[in-house]
Order: structure tokens, then C-alpha cells, then sequence
């Protein structure tokens, strides 16, 4: 899974917040090197600062000291080769979905055709299934329907590597376990490097090639790195079924009761 | 036996078709009896009673209430020595100014339809003015923490300022009435869609901030895409204060420049004691504003829902 090259290259991050009385170290000493195409999920408890580094990858905010380097280009601030899918879908609400992947697909192919760019924007859209409420807006479609087109404007800007911030943490159980199996179908099929964050022990082993696990807060680091190793394609019940997965969950589960204990109440 | 969906399959839940079915293999009531079911036909026949009942109601409330308030106002003015003139006496002496509105005989002399719009011209010039700086001023210092920092203590005590207050240094520096009252509403207007906007601005949320971030969107197209549809109710709301409270204005400031308009048409007829005269322009000026704020609200109600 690991090929050892150093495709998304995290060095020796820090990052620390405010001044003075106000201030907070919430990173120390992030180093973490992945894999072209590889799927890697970070996990912690709340407030660890899984989300400032999935931020700072993304290039919306800036290390305090140390540097990100994505396929050979030190990141200096956001672009559409970091596509970025929000846990609350931020679609903008007077848009509808085709008008929401537009924006991505204009910002790529900004001489393009207009012709050329609603194609593609639809190609998009029907990749997750939604071609049938293409003219709808957000405020008319379910959670998991807004994420899907927060997943389908992500790829529409063909990312060097796409970040996911908790994506289904706001869906229902039945329908994060439909998101996770469209978004390995479509990741399967145009393989991107993906950083996801996410709470879903299972969503994790069910995911990724590699788990991190962050320590808490302040000056979280990264604790443990699991590879996952269960062979691709995957389906949920070979996945479960792998003489592996009671093992890898384990190891999770523990290291979040161990940490547990240290996160005030 | 049963389809399985895709769904299904994964949570392992048989996928059934009719409660007729579910009745069946648990043997429990899915389907309410069918005696006990309303009709469509009673469905639809408490509907439009329930209908018709808010349809009177809707309409006969605001008369009794107002009739009972024109009762109220003949009773208190029956009194002698009341010089408020009843509703009665009202119409009947002034009934000239109310079945003409737009007669024209000359500079002191014209219909109250007239004066209104006069009065209107100049509220429509002092609010759009406001609009244009309000919204524009509104967003640079909303963009801007350091303008922010830097106008804000100078707009809070200047927002303060009652309207009629900048009257003398308005008719000082313009010397003449029109030009003076336009920018008492245009101060006036001001400061509520000023303030609105800066704080729309500021509140928009920073998903969609990042969002535009990512997805290089800047100027021209930031604004209309992102900064314009997220601060739009927040300004509109700023746009309805405004407009009442320069519609308030124009009456006051008018009574003091003169010329023309409605103000200044209430006050000359203080002067020369024609009171029902005046009770008639009050009113018709408490209707003007009605149906400016109406129009405000019914503008935000069509642009603003497609931001939202």
C-alpha cells in the first residue's frame, strides 16, 4: 500500500494559536509522510486538532513553524489542487447543486467552453447519484444528498489530494454507511490521495490504507500509526469477515479508552 | 423470498413491499380498520370550514378594531373643550383636500396628493444616496477589522444625532431648503443600513469564506457569488429600518425648511388653524408610510428567500 514516496509530506509541524494569555500550542511536531493514492483516515478525540492539520494541509492556515509539501510544492495557501469536503457540506444555499459543482468546475477550465463546463459538471454529479436533482437547491435535498454533491464539487477540480473533515459525522448510521460505500466505489475508480478525519472506528478500518492516531490536546502529536493492510477491492463483509479486523478494532478501541482517561471531563 | 436492495443487503433488514406483508408474517396491525377511516369528502368539509372561519376572522377583526378606535376618537373630541376635531367634522370640512388630491393653484395652494409626492421625491432621493454609501461603507468596514476599528467610535456617536439636529448645519451649508432636506434623510437613512451591512458582512460564515478560498474566488465574482447572497438579510432588514425612519424625517424636516411637501403643508396649516386639515394629512401621512415599509418588506421577501 505504502510505496515510501512522500507524495503529501507533513515535517516537523507546529502550530500554535493566539498570544499571550489567550494562547494555545494545539500541534507539536507533526511528521507524516503519504503515499500517492493512498487513503489515509485520522482519528482522535475531540479537540486533538485533527481538523487544524487536515486545515493546514489544505493551506487555510499557515504552521508556526515547520512545512507541508504536496507532490514536490511546499503549500503556501489554499487551491483547488487540496479539494476540501466539509463536515457541514457548506454548499452555498442560493445556489443549486449543478451551480454548487460549477464553481469548482469554472475555477478549473476558466477558458473553457460554457458548454464544455456544464458537461463536466454533470459527469460530476452523476458520478454520486445525484443527476436526478441537479436543478435542486440545498435547502430541497436530505444531509446526505448535500454531502454527496460536497463529495462530487471536491472531485470535480481532479485534486491532488482531497480532505475530508468528518464528511458523514452529521449523517444518520444507515446513511453514512451508504456514503462510505459510494465513496470507495468512486474513490476505487479515480484513485486520489485522501486524508479523512473521522470519529467511525469501523468507517476508518473500512476506509483507509493507514489509521493515525493523535494524542489529545494541546500539543497533540501523533501517537500511532496502524496499517490497516486488508486486501482491495473491499466489501463490508469481507471486511469484517477478515481474520485481521476483530484485532485492528481492538487496537483502536483501546487506544481511544487509554487516551479517554486524559481528556478532561 | 423477499427483494433485497442494495441497502438492505449491507444492514441485513428484508425489504418489504406492502403492510399487507408485514401483517401477515407478525401478525400485527399495520392498516387501521377501514370503518374507521374519514371520507375524503369529511376531510375536505372540515378543511374549508376551517378555511372560510380564518377568512371571516382575518377580516372582521381589523374593522371592529378599527371601528371601535373612530368611535374612541368621535367620543373624545365630542368633548367642547377638545380642539382635536372629530372624524366626522374631520371629512366634512376637508372634504375639498380629500376628493382632490392633485389640484395645483399655485405656490401655497395645491392638493395633498401633491405634496405627498413632493415629499416623496425627496425621501427617494436621500434614501437612494444612503443605500449607495450605507451599503458600500458598510462593506469596506466590514471586510476591514482596522477600518472597523477606526470608524466605528465616530459612527456610533454620529448615529445618535436625531435627524432634525442636522437641519441647521444642512440649511447652513446648503442654504436652501430641497437640498437640505434630502440630506437630513439621507443622514438619516444612513446609519441603519451602514451598521446592517458591516455586520452581515461579518457574519458570514466561514465555511463559505473558505469555500471562496479554495475555489479562487475573488473580486467582482466573490462579491456577487459569495459576500452579497450571505449579507443580504442583514442588509434588507437595514433597508426597512431606514425607510421608516426617513419617511419620519421628511415630515419633521419639512415643517421646518418650507416650500412644499407634507410637512411643511401640516405646519402652515397650524399656522392659519386649520385643524382638520391637518388631521387629514396625518393620516394620509401614517398611510404613505404604511405602504413604503410594506414595499420595502415585500422586495425582501422575493430577493431574499433566493439567498437563503
Amino acid at each position: 500500500m505504502t510505496t515510501g514516496k512522500k507524495f503529501v509530506d507533513i515535517s516537523q509541524v507546529h502550530k500554535v494559536f493566539g498570544s499571550g494569555t489567550s494562547r494555545y500550542y494545539a500541534l507539536a511536531d507533526i511528521n507524516l509522510k503519504i503515499a500517492e493514492r493512498e487513503f489515509v483516515t485520522l482519528i482522535g478525540h475531540s479537540g486533538c486538532g485533527k481538523s487544524t492539520v487536515l486545515n493546514l494541509v489544505a493551506g487555510l492556515i499557515k504552521p508556526s513553524s515547520g512545512g507541508i509539501i504536496v507532490n514536490e510544492k511546499e503549500v503556501v495557501g489554499p487551491g483547488m489542487d487540496r479539494a476540501v469536503v466539509f463536515q457541514s457540506h457548506s454548499l452555498l444555499p442560493w445556489l443549486n447543486v449543478e451551480q454548487n459543482v460549477r464553481l469548482a468546475v469554472d475555477c478549473v477550465y476558466p477558458k473553457e467552453s460554457k458548454a464544455f463546463r456544464i458537461e463536466k459538471a454533470r459527469h460530476y454529479i452523476n458520478m454520486v447519484h445525484m443527476g436526478a436533482h441537479i436543478s435542486k437547491k440545498p435547502s430541497e435535498i436530505s444531509g446526505g444528498m448535500k454531502q454527496r454533491v460536497g463529495i462530487a464539487r471536491a472531485f470535480a477540480t481532479d485534486p491532488m489530494v482531497l480532505l475530508m473533515d468528518e464528511p458523514f459525522g452529521a449523517l444518520d448510521a444507515l446513511t453514512r454507511g451508504n456514503m462510505q460505500d459510494e465513496l470507495l466505489n468512486i474513490w476505487e475508480n479515480d484513485r486520489k490521495t485522501v486524508m479523512m478525519i473521522t470519529h467511525d472506528v469501523d468507517e476508518a478500518i473500512f476506509l483507509s490504507d493507514r489509521i493515525v492516531l493523535m494524542s489529545n490536546g494541546p500539543m497533540a502529536t501523533i501517537a500511532k500509526i496502524v496499517d490497516v493492510n486488508l486486501p482491495r477491492p473491499r466489501t463490508r463483509e469481507t471486511v469484517i469477515e477478515h481474520p485481521r479486523y476483530i484485532d485492528l478494532r481492538k487496537e483502536l478501541v483501546h487506544y481511544l479508552i487509554e487516551t479517554g482517561h486524559h481528556v478532561a471531563a | 423470498m423477499h427483494t433485497l436492495t442494495k441497502e438492505s443487503r449491507m444492514l441485513k433488514i428484508p425489504d418489504f413491499e406492502k403492510p399487507e406483508q408485514q401483517e401477515k408474517q407478525y401478525g400485527i396491525h399495520m392498516l387501521p380498520k377501514e370503518s374507521s377511516m374519514l371520507t375524503f369528502t369529511e376531510i375536505e368539509n372540515s378543511d374549508q370550514k376551517e378555511r372560510q372561519r380564518k377568512r371571516i376572522l382575518n377580516i372582521l377583526l381589523p374593522i371592529f378594531g378599527t371601528v371601535v378606535f373612530v368611535l374612541l376618537w368621535a367620543l373624545y373630541s365630542s368633548n367642547p373643550s377638545v380642539t382635536l376635531p372629530g372624524p366626522f367634522a374631520t371629512i366634512d370640512e376637508s372634504w375639498e383636500y380629500i376628493a382632490h388630491p392633485f389640484f395645483d393653484n399655485g405656490p401655497n395652494d395645491k392638493g395633498l396628493g401633491l405634496h405627498i409626492l413632493y415629499s416623496l421625491q425627496r425621501v427617494g432621493m436621500g434614501y437612494l444616496l444612503a443605500v449607495f454609501l450605507g451599503v458600500g461603507v458598510g462593506i469596506i468596514i466590514g471586510k476591514s477589522a482596522l477600518m472597523y476599528k477606526a470608524v466605528d467610535p465616530i459612527f456610533q456617536i454620529l448615529r445618535t444625532i436625531p435627524p432634525l439636529a442636522w437641519l441647521p448645519i444642512s440649511l447652513a451649508t446648503f442654504n436652501e431648503a430641497q437640498p437640505s432636506a434630502i440630506f437630513v434623510i439621507f443622514i438619516t437613512a444612513l446609519w441603519p443600513i451602514l451598521i446592517n451591512t458591516a455586520t452581515g458582512v461579518q457574519q458570514i460564515p466561514k465555511d463559505y469564506e473558505n469555500v471562496a478560498k479554495i475555489y479562487q474566488l475573488k473580486g467582482l465574482k466573490y462579491f456577487w457569488v459569495i459576500l452579497l447572497p450571505a449579507a443580504a438579510p442583514y442588509i434588507f432588514t437595514g433597508l426597512r429600518i431606514s425607510i421608516g425612519m426617513a419617511w419620519l424625517a421628511i415630515v419633521a424636516a419639512e415643517m421646518l425648511t418650507g416650500g412644499v411637501g407634507i410637512g411643511f403643508f401640516i405646519w402652515d396649516s397650524w399656522n392659519s388653524s386649520r385643524m382638520t386639515d391637518i388631521v387629514i394629512s396625518v393620516v394620509y401621512v401614517g398611510f404613505v408610510g404604511f405602504a413604503l415599509d410594506k414595499f420595502v418588506e415585500m422586495l425582501s421577501k422575493r430577493i431574499v428567500p433566493i439567498t437563503d
